[in-house]
């Protein structure tokens, strides 16, 4: 039976109110996804039935898991973090810069961790050759860059608008446009593979991966901000998104937490 | 709201996961991600095997990425896992000499994937072991295990993790010894011989 974009609105709102009652009888606010949600078909056969081991991270703080893997100015070059100049042309598409803060739990700054990102292009097409979507290439656009957070954890991108794509999820499934970050923090435990997406996108209430955070405020965290002022005059607009690391830490040890 | 105050820490709360997707495979494994140990390193390891979903089918599209210590149990420090060529922006790869501790590896079409890495030694009250972390097309959030490699069975029965994980799961975080300092560690998301995967709290 072909799954239609209403058959997967119905197991979005009963996903969303499944849990709303969770918490409305105290269970815990969700920050992250349940790697158990079936409206993202690809989770069904790929999440753990088994709940995971808990390990407390202040019992031993040799763990090497509170330790992070070093990255330094060798593991990237100059233009990495403007994905507009890694050609002998221009891309097509509406120049953005992205830019915003690594922070842990603590609000404090992660300083020098490597921050790496990739994108579609502006028509919605990513340089990947296992990619069907039919919209053109761009042969001035590979849609990925590296930066290492400074010292105040600040990183940033300059790049274009990533166009909205179809996939196969059900039909008629769009992806809104967006762009994957990977972020390593002081710990390994504090790892984040995510998604940043654009301010009032009409896919949102659409897309089962976004709406796998069933949490409406940590689903909001994901959705970057227009920031006029990181806008560059006659080149980009701005966007402003600040990353919060979850995960212990070595910190947290030292703090007694 | 994704300008976080920092000076309310309630409102900093950390940003949702996502999958890593399809499309990863341009942009994050580099050149050399699965050869972790230094050349010729008299410590170096073999470890290999396959990601497998509910059904037994092999992944062709997960990501491991493998932390771990030196042969002393040593945190390494050193970065260059992906040198880069100022020149040409591509991938120079390791440089032979320094171990940095860290690699990538993607699954290949049948779902295999290997890395050459140091022998690990002991940290704290843990057996030696290395960090895990698996990424995946369908996976929402990362998840974490432990490669522990068999030979001293009274290490591994001090490990606190080992200690706690019910007898019948054990042997998912235990590679096999298949001779020649090469080692089997297969990962199974889900059913039967599911991994025993870990939270860090």
């Amino acid at each position: 039976m072909t799954l239609t974009q209403h058959d997967i609105d119905a197991e979005i709102a009963a996903e969303h109110a499944a849990y709303e009652k969770r918490v409305a009888d105290g269970a815990p606010v969700e920050h992250h996804p349940r790697r158990d949600y079936a409206p993202y078909r690809s989770s069904v056969l790929r999440h753990p039935k088994q709940p995971p081991i808990a390990i407390d991270v202040t019992k031993d703080p040799e763990l090497v898991e509170l330790a992070s893997p070093a990255f330094g100015e060798r593991d990237i070059t100059d233009v990495d973090n403007d994905l507009t100049r890694q050609h002998t042309g221009e891309p097509v598409g509406e120049r953005i810069t992205v830019s915003g803060r690594l922070l842990d739990r603590a609000g404090k700054p992660v300083r020098g961790q490597l921050v790496e990102i990739w994108q579609a292009n502006s028509a919605g097409r990513y340089a990947h050759q296992r990619e069907q979507h039919d919209a053109p290439l761009d042969p001035n656009f590979t849609g990925v860059g590296r930066t290492l957070s400074d010292d105040d954890g600040c990183y940033r991108f300059t790049t274009v608008q990533p166009g909205p794509y179809p996939w196969r999820n059900h039909v008629n499934a769009w992806r809104p446009a967006h762009i994957h970050f990977s972020v390593f923090g002081s710990a390994f435990t504090q790892r984040l593979v995510t998604q940043m997406y654009f301010p009032n996108d009409p896919l949102f209430p659409y897309d089962p991966i976004l709406q796998s955070v069933t949490d409406d405020a940590a689903r909001q965290r994901l959705i970057a901000t227009y920031d006029h002022s990181l806008s560059v005059p006659e080149f980009s607009l701005g966007y402003h998104w600040d990353i919060v690391l979850d995960g212990p830490n070595a910190t947290w040890i030292e703090e007694g937490r | 709201m994704t300008k976080i105050d920092t000076g309310s820490p309630e409102q900093v709360l950390p940003t949702p996961s996502h999958t890593v997707g399809p499309f990863y495979g341009y942009a994050l494994p580099f050149r050399g991600g699965e050869d972790i140990a230094p050349a010729g390193h008299p410590g170096t390891v073999t470890v290999h095997g396959y990601v497998y979903d509910g059904e037994g089918n092999p992944l062709p599209d997960a990501l491991l990425e493998l932390w771990g210590p030196d042969t002393q149990g040593d945190v390494p420090t050193a970065d260059g896992s992906m040198r880069r060529d100022p020149a040409s922006g591509g991938f120079l790869g390791r440089n032979g000499v320094e171990f940095t501790g860290f690699g990538r590896i993607q699954t290949d079409a049948n779902g295999h994937w290997y890395a050459r890495t140091l022998r690990p030694g002991a940290r704290g009250r843990s057996a030696p072991y290395v960090s895990v972390c698996v990424f995946a097309r369908g996976l929402l959030v990362h998840l974490f295990t432990r490669i522990y490699l068999p030979g001293d069975e009274a290490v591994l029965a001090a490990d606190p993790l080992l200690a706690r994980v019910p007898a019948e799961r054990r042997d998912t975080l235990v590679a096999a010894d298949e001779g020649h300092g090469t080692y089997r560690f297969d990962i199974r998301l889900q059913g039967e011989g599911e991994t025993v995967f870990l939270e860090f709290q």
